[in-house]
């Protein structure tokens, strides 16, 4: 299996306050890599580590593009634009549906990009909103616009913080399966942050529990959800308090 | 109530006749606004931008510079240019002393922290995710700079209107580093003081609509620009 992300005795600290601990973890491509954990636990650190914004206070985080690994300070623009994330909140630019999923393409130079846009728009069913202004959508139609402004890019690997977070069940659901069929249908390697085991269920090929920033089980779904070898990993799937 | 019909009725006069002299002065006035508030912008908006982001040690001192700026009387404004340019001054050769470049220095330091301070209050008020969430769909650090600026236009915008409206209603710093000579440097503000004192009140009382009409219109034409800017 190929490395997608190799992570080595990676630690982040804010303030003298360690809240990332990772001694080992790889990413493979193909996967659907889902981190669960509760509220606080590193997810997000450890998402936007790996999407290179961030680098670590100590260790490595690399990213494995075609062309050789790479870490957040020799990456180029090339090896980052491989990589796409989807924030927790959707921060829109105050412009129109088209315009913002248009955007990564205009940075990239694209200038013929209207059948991608349209496309990307359609598999989130907001086409017919594409004129209006973000401040007139729900909150999950605009979590649908972030997820499009991604997709249209065809990233390597897309990386998902909370994508579905206090979203209603039809807006969960459009996501979900656009998560599975770029996975299945584009190969796209995922790595989705959730609180929501459930849907770590549904969609994971791999599931990692985060607890004050260290991964404490990393196995596969069934593994992780039917057999797994840490007490706080069982405690987590039986939905009782481990914090 | 009769000196205040007359002076509109001489306003009105004075602007549909084109009277040369109320023209050159209100050409002049625009002229000197005009060319500070754009040296203003090119400064102040990317340095408003920047400070809002930037990381750097003192940048609180240099926020409380700015801040203090802002409410700084243009008087001592005009008074720090008037000690410069003089002919003791240090930059006493160049010669600008009651011209309009010297009104142009003045103004400039008049309204860039204005302009600096707006800026900044409008780039810290965008999603600080923003940023981050474009760097995360590929763009580069100055591309998504740009992006998060373009989404604070309605604020920098209100800068630098806040900008235009102190300097072109100023008159102690252009009266002190311009001088108010007559055909060189006499702008409407100083026009009216001149017209006060010798006690042209109903002319002096034009001079002022006159001036606030031209506020007024560039104004307007900033708020269109703002409305339309705001629903791209």
């Amino acid at each position: 299996m190929t490395a997608v992300f190799s992570v080595q005795n990676a630690r982040k600290t804010y303030n003298r306050r360690t809240v990332l601990d990772v001694p080992e973890l790889t990413i493979h491509a193909g996967e659907v890599f889902t981190l669960v954990g509760p509220s606080g636990a590193g997810k997000s650190t450890l998402l936007r580590l790996l999407a290179l914004l961030e680098t670590p206070s100590t260790g490595t985080v690399r990213y494995h593009a075609p062309a050789g690994p790479v870490t957040h300070d020799s990456a180029t623009i090339e090896d980052r634009r491989q990589l796409a994330m989807v924030f927790q909140r959707p921060a829109l630019l105050s412009r129109s549906v088209y315009h913002n999923v248009a955007y990564g393409l205009r940075v990239r130079g694209s200038r013929n990009g209207h059948q991608r846009i349209t496309t990307a728009l359609e598999r989130v069913a907001m086409q017919p909103l594409a004129g209006q202004n973000p401040q007139q959508l729900s909150g999950g139609e605009m979590q649908r616009v972030a997820v499009a402004r991604a997709l249209v890019l065809e990233p390597r690997v897309l990386l998902l913080d909370e994508p579905t977070a206090n979203l209603d069940p039809t807006n969960v659901r459009i996501i979900e399966d656009l998560i599975t069929e770029q996975n299945r249908d584009f190969g796209t390697t995922i790595v989705l942050v959730t609180h929501n085991i459930f849907q770590a269920r549904r969609l994971a090929t791999r599931v990692a529990l985060l607890i004050e920033g260290r991964i404490v089980e990393n196995s596969p779904t069934e593994v992780f959800f039917d057999d797994p070898t840490d007490p706080r990993t069982r405690a987590f799937v039986s939905g009782d308090l481990i914090y | 109530m009769q000196t205040i019909i007359e002076a509109i009725a001489q306003a009105i006069q004075l602007i549909l006749t084109l009277d040369p002299v109320v023209v050159e002065i209100a050409g002049r006035t625009l002229l000197v606004t005009s060319i500070a508030l754009s040296i203003s912008m090119v400064v102040g908006v990317p340095a408003g931008a920047w400070l809002a982001v930037a990381r750097v040690p003192g940048k609180k001192l240099f926020t409380a510079f700015i801040y203090t700026g802002m409410g700084m009387p243009p008087v001592v404004a005009g008074l720090a240019v008037y000690l410069l340019l003089s002919r003791a001054g240090p930059l006493g050769d160049l010669g600008w002393l009651f011209t309009i470049r010297a009104m142009v220095v003045a103004q400039v330091i008049i309204a860039t922290p204005l302009v600096v301070g707006v800026t900044m209050s409008a780039v810290l008020a965008v999603e600080p995710a923003l940023f981050f969430q474009l760097r995360a769909l590929g763009a580069t650090r100055l591309q998504a700079r740009l992006a998060v600026l373009y989404e604070a236009r309605v604020g920098v915008i209100v800068g630098l209107v806040a900008g235009f409206g102190s300097i072109i209603s100023e008159v102690g710093a252009v009266m002190l580093v311009g001088g108010n000579i007559d055909g060189s440097t006499r702008v409407l503000t100083t026009a009216i003081v001149l017209e006060t004192r010798k006690g042209n009140f109903d002319l002096a009382l034009a001079l002022g609509i006159i001036l606030l009409g031209l506020s007024f219109m560039a104004n307007l034409g900033m708020a269109l620009g703002q409305g339309r800017l705001q629903h791209l």
